[in-house]
């Protein structure tokens, strides 16, 4: 029995080792390594960057080999999983979630020849990037059209976490509705989760029920937009295009669309010409996309969105556009001032007429 | 008809078996999983039970992941025995995470020797005072450990979560719910240069050592045993049940606040809401597979971290969803926890009454 | 007035994943098992819910054959600690793990799909009075199962024979085997009964409240059906309420955001369990009483000697 048992492992020994060799040939394409913190099966935030995994493979065929791993939490194995990528060979690695800041760092330090791009982090070095998207350009063309379509003059803004990213986007939305309809009002419901869809279709009906006809969410799942197509009211899709969920009750969905700049940061290392940078990209470059509008739209609402929305791709339009003061009243930009980045990337204020606390 | 006889004495030939014949099974059906995955299944089983241990960095990380399961599996280990569930190691580990990070915080930059043993004082008191909820209900109010160290795992974790949103934020954080990240001074130091392996493992390592120690030959081993097996024994041999209840909370609970000060203090190096990750939980599996013994915790430990380390690997180099690392532990673990019973009870086939009283 | 009725229902809404959950454990705990693995048989009933309904276009087969899942998940649990006399902690929580990976291996095909929801029923005249036809009567039909459930339960515990031989079983397992009643019978029958109620009420998230599938998307609800279990002192009628009690909390906790209230959301989360530790004091404090409430053998091995 014992030597039976002896020789089955050394049989599972020869077979791995000749396993391992097989694998350390195969080393000529690029290697894209990707680390996702939810399922590749979201349909919102993780399925939107494996989607631009796919587009590395589709445009660059056998020249790159892309791997992923999904369902890293931001804890204590983030670190590791990023390691495993980068001594795995990957030429490039992105980290897709703000938590995977720290440990990209920390990786990177050890692996100067690899590039890594960090998703939405603020942190950078010689071999990391950082992209993430102004998302809140997306939310200025879905505030005008809420401001338009309402009933009810009350908007439902399912948001997840009081950072920044969504402070501005609540900020975004807020202040285009307003424009066009001055007796606009936001209800906020903060669920402190990105992804729990029976809380998020809870957070939905508790602001249908409280007056709201139309929804927003920052949060990833499809629930709010099925909750919204079911009580017969309108609601925009976020991360991915929702219309599955709601074919009557999307308008539009704002798509993170992280392909084009993923494609180009792979072409980089493969040209040689990878450099560290800072990308926030917007409408222009594509990297936010506004889904196509909802027949249920006004043709005169549709013409409107579309023209803001090629005016801020333009540049000649920005959301926060002063004069703008704050939620207590003290000013924060000059009339025709323009937002400086760093007050949006650091955003934690309110602005006026957006009523509730800011969660601290 | 097959039915089950207890052992006089528990064999240990099988006890020593039983994983490896589990471990076993598992291959096999782990080979038919991957197979039907259309994957290569023995390069797949590979992958995750060997390859992990070929090179220094994975049995580093392994290490890692098992310092934490380790210490508080070895915790937990004296109150089963003695048939006191502390199923809140969770809450416990949150707790020890979040007060000796909080002195961290406090210190911030402040250098000195002392800070880091300060930081596990205050993880592993956090940890016990947080187990001293349910030993005090339990020993004054008769309420059931079990259920009370559930809920207040729930509680812990969002605890956490409402320091790490508010007063434990990073001032320069951009509002980011997240700690400053600590301080040199206030870092774990690392065991081999180049890895994350800490010296917690060394606690660890004492800690299973100790046990083994109090376990086998301290009085305190004896009297949890007769407790786990009859309470009224217990109480004719004249030992405190309120006493030995207390005491197994406090090593439970120490222990695990103590891992939790090293996961925050280790291979995160600050707080993070997502700092709980289940290990309070997998421990009470590992204390099992380790038959509540110190050293097969050790060992349970080790197998554990390396299914999850294989996992990850098999990810890479297969393209396997993440999904498959859950069902093949859980394979392990049924298989592990079915066997176990081959060690303690013997299988007969019986005949039926009627024959057994004509003969 | 009506905000009030909405919120009622949102409750309701909310709280039946919990409460088919916390009455399925509730008769397991009360054979005196304590299975962990609810979160892992709620969450293969959510998978197997929504696959079979989308393949078989049939809401019921849906739900019937997550029924069956959860009650297979159970089987093997019981398996596991009733024939092979496995710990139930380490096997409840090796059930959840199992779980959790086995219904995103299976489910890995059904992203971005979705059901037609099971629709409201509408009933004659009673739908129609005011407010309480709005309260009471405008569900869908699986809550209504939800009610009846918890009736049929507190009946069959409380009156019927087999009720008290379960009973039995939770209280002194040797005793009742000693008076001839098949203990391990007992416990994998009532096992399977928990195991289907769970799958079914991971069905309603995936079908009902949320109709689409997500791996995760229970996210811990199990856990909380534990805890709602604890705080019925193993009484259905009060599961149901505690259940409420738990989803109650969650939606007026969003209630009262979007009614510009500012409570820290985290500190309104920790009070069900809080108050459930309370509860379990206060029943457990008097021995004799507690032993009317906790049944004696719950999680204890059952081993015939004889």
């Amino acid at each position: 029995m014992k030597s039976i048992i002896r020789n089955f492992w050394s049989l599972l020994t020869i077979i791995s080792t000749i396993a391992l060799i097989g694998s350390a040939n195969a080393a000529d394409p690029l290697k894209v390594g990707f680390v996702y913190v939810g399922p590749i099966g979201d349909h919102g935030w993780t399925y939107e960057h494996d989607r631009s995994r796919l587009a590395i493979e589709k445009a660059f065929g056998s020249k790159v080999k892309t791997t992923y791993l999904e369902k890293i939490p931001e804890g204590p194995d983030a670190e590791r999983a990023i390691q495993q990528l980068a001594r795995t060979d990957h030429d490039i690695i992105f980290t897709t979630s703000f938590g995977f800041m720290n440990p990209t760092i920390k990786v990177a330090k050890k692996f100067p020849k690899i590039k890594f791009e960090h998703a939405t982090g603020f942190k950078r070095a010689e071999n990391v990037s950082t992209y993430s998207a102004r998302f809140y350009e997306g939310r200025h063309i879905i505030g005008l059209i809420a401001g338009k379509m309402t009933k009810t003059n009350t908007i439902g803004y399912i948001a997840s976490f009081p950072i920044p990213e969504v402070v501005r986007g609540i900020n975004a939305a807020y202040l285009a509705a307003k424009s066009v309809n001055p007796a606009i009002k936001f209800k906020i419901v903060w669920v402190n989760t990105w992804f729990d869809p029976g809380k998020e279709a809870d957070a939905a009906n508790a602001l249908i029920a409280q007056g709201a006809d139309i929804l927003m969410q920052h949060t990833d799942s499809p629930a709010a937009m099925q909750v919204a197509e079911k009580k017969g009211i309108f609601a925009f899709g976020q991360a991915s295009n929702m219309k599955a969920f709601g074919p009557n009750a999307q308008l539009t969905s704002i798509i993170n669309n992280w392909a084009p700049y993923c494609i180009s940061r792979v072409k980089a290392v493969m040209d040689g010409a990878w450099k560290s940078q800072d990308t926030w990209d917007g409408i222009g470059p594509s990297m936010v996309a506004i889904s196509k509008f909802s027949e249920q739209i006004p043709a005169d609402v549709r013409s409107m969105a579309g023209k803001a929305r090629d005016a801020i791709a333009a540049g000649t339009l920005h959301p926060f556009t002063g004069p703008i003061n704050k939620q207590d009243g003290s000013p924060w930009l000059k009339a025709e001032e323009i937002a400086p980045d760093g007050d949006l990337a650091g955003m934690n204020f309110y602005v006026e007429g957006v009523e509730g606390a800011l969660p601290k | 008809m097959i039915r089950l006889e207890a052992r006089n004495q528990t064999s240990r030939t099988l006890l020593f078996w039983s994983p490896i014949l589990a471990v076993g099974i598992t291959v096999i059906a782990g080979t038919i999983m991957f197979a039907l995955l259309g994957k290569a299944p023995i390069r797949a089983i590979a992958i995750i039970f060997l390859e992990p241990l070929g090179d220094i960095f994975s049995i580093a990380e392994i290490v890692v992941k098992a310092t934490p399961l380790i210490l508080i599996a070895v915790g937990l280990s004296f109150g089963f025995k003695a048939g006191i569930w502390n199923i809140g190691a969770e809450g416990q580990f949150t707790i020890g995470a979040l007060s000796g990070g909080s002195v961290a915080l406090a210190l911030y930059q402040i250098d000195g020797a002392w800070v880091l043993p300060l930081m596990c004082l205050a993880g592993a008191v956090g940890g016990m005072l947080w187990a001293a909820i349910p030993a005090f209900l339990k020993t004054r109010y008769n309420a059931n450990e079990i259920l009370v160290s559930l809920m207040l795992t729930y509680v812990a974790v969002l605890l956490l979560s409402a320091l790490v949103h508010g007063p434990l934020k990073d001032p320069d954080g951009m509002n980011f719910p997240e700690s400053r990240i600590f301080h040199d001074a206030a870092t774990l130091p690392i065991l081999i240069e180049g890895t994350r392996a800490h010296v917690g493992f060394v606690t660890a390592i004492v800690a299973v050592a100790i046990s083994w120690l109090v376990l086998s030959r301290h009085i305190f081993g004896y009297q949890i045993k007769v407790l786990g097996q009859s309470q009224r024994a217990a109480r004719f041999g004249g030992f405190n049940e309120k006493h030995v209840t207390w005491i197994c909370l406090m090593i439970s609970g120490g222990l695990a606040g103590l891992a939790g000060l090293f996961e925050a203090a280790g291979p995160v190096g600050q707080l993070v809401p997502a700092l709980p990750v289940g290990y309070g939980f997998t421990a009470i599996i590992v204390a099992f597979l380790g038959r509540l013994n110190p050293l097969g915790i050790l060992l349970g430990g080790f197998v554990m971290a390396l299914t999850y380390i294989g996992g990850e690997s098999a990810q890479i180099e297969l393209n396997l969803p993440s999904a498959v690392t859950g069902v093949f532990q859980g394979m392990l673990l049924f298989f592990l926890l079915g066997i176990d019973v081959l060690a303690n009870y013997k299988i007969r086939m019986t005949q039926p009454l009627s024959r057994k009283l004509s003969e | 007035m009506d905000l009030l009725i909405l919120i009622l229902q949102g409750i309701i809404v909310a709280a039946t994943p919990l409460v088919f959950a916390a009455i399925g454990e509730l008769v397991v705990e009360r054979a005196g098992v304590l299975n962990l693995g609810v979160e892992g048989m709620m969450i293969l009933g959510a998978v197997s819910g929504f696959a079979i309904t989308l393949e078989s276009g049939s809401i019921l087969i849906g739900i019937v054959s997550a029924a069956l899942a959860g009650g297979a998940a159970a089987l093997l649990f019981g398996i596991l600690t009733q024939l092979l006399l496995s710990n139930q902690v380490a096997t409840g929580l090796a059930l959840t793990i199992f779980g959790l990976g086995l219904s995103a291996l299976l489910g890995q095909g059904y992203s971005g799909a979705t059901v037609m929801a099971l629709e409201k029923i509408h009933i004659t005249v009673l739908s129609d009075i005011p407010i309480l036809g709005a309260i009471i009567f405008s569900y869908d039909p699986l809550i209504y199962l939800s009610f009846g459930l918890t009736g049929c339960v507190a009946w069959f515990l409380a009156k019927t024979r087999a009720g008290l031989i379960l009973r039995a079983v939770g209280e002194n397992h040797d005793a009742a085997h000693a008076l001839g009643y098949g203990v391990v019978k007992i416990r994998l029958a009532a096992l399977v009964f928990g195991g289907a109620c769970a799958g079914i009420g991971g069905a309603y998230l995936s079908i009902v409240q949320t109709p689409f599938w997500v791996e995760d998307m229970t996210s811990g609800r199990g856990w909380i059906a534990l805890a709602i279990v604890v705080f019925s002192t193993w009484h259905p009628g009060r599961a149901l309420l505690g259940a409420y009690l738990f989803g109650g909390v969650t939606v007026v906790q969003l209630h009262v955001q979007g009614l510009g209230v500012d409570i820290q959301a985290q500190v309104l989360s920790m009070l069900p369990y809080i108050v459930t530790i309370i509860v379990l004091v206060m029943i457990s404090r008097d021995t004799l009483r507690a032993k009317l409430n906790a049944p004696a053998c719950l999680n204890k091995s059952f081993f015939a000697s004889s």
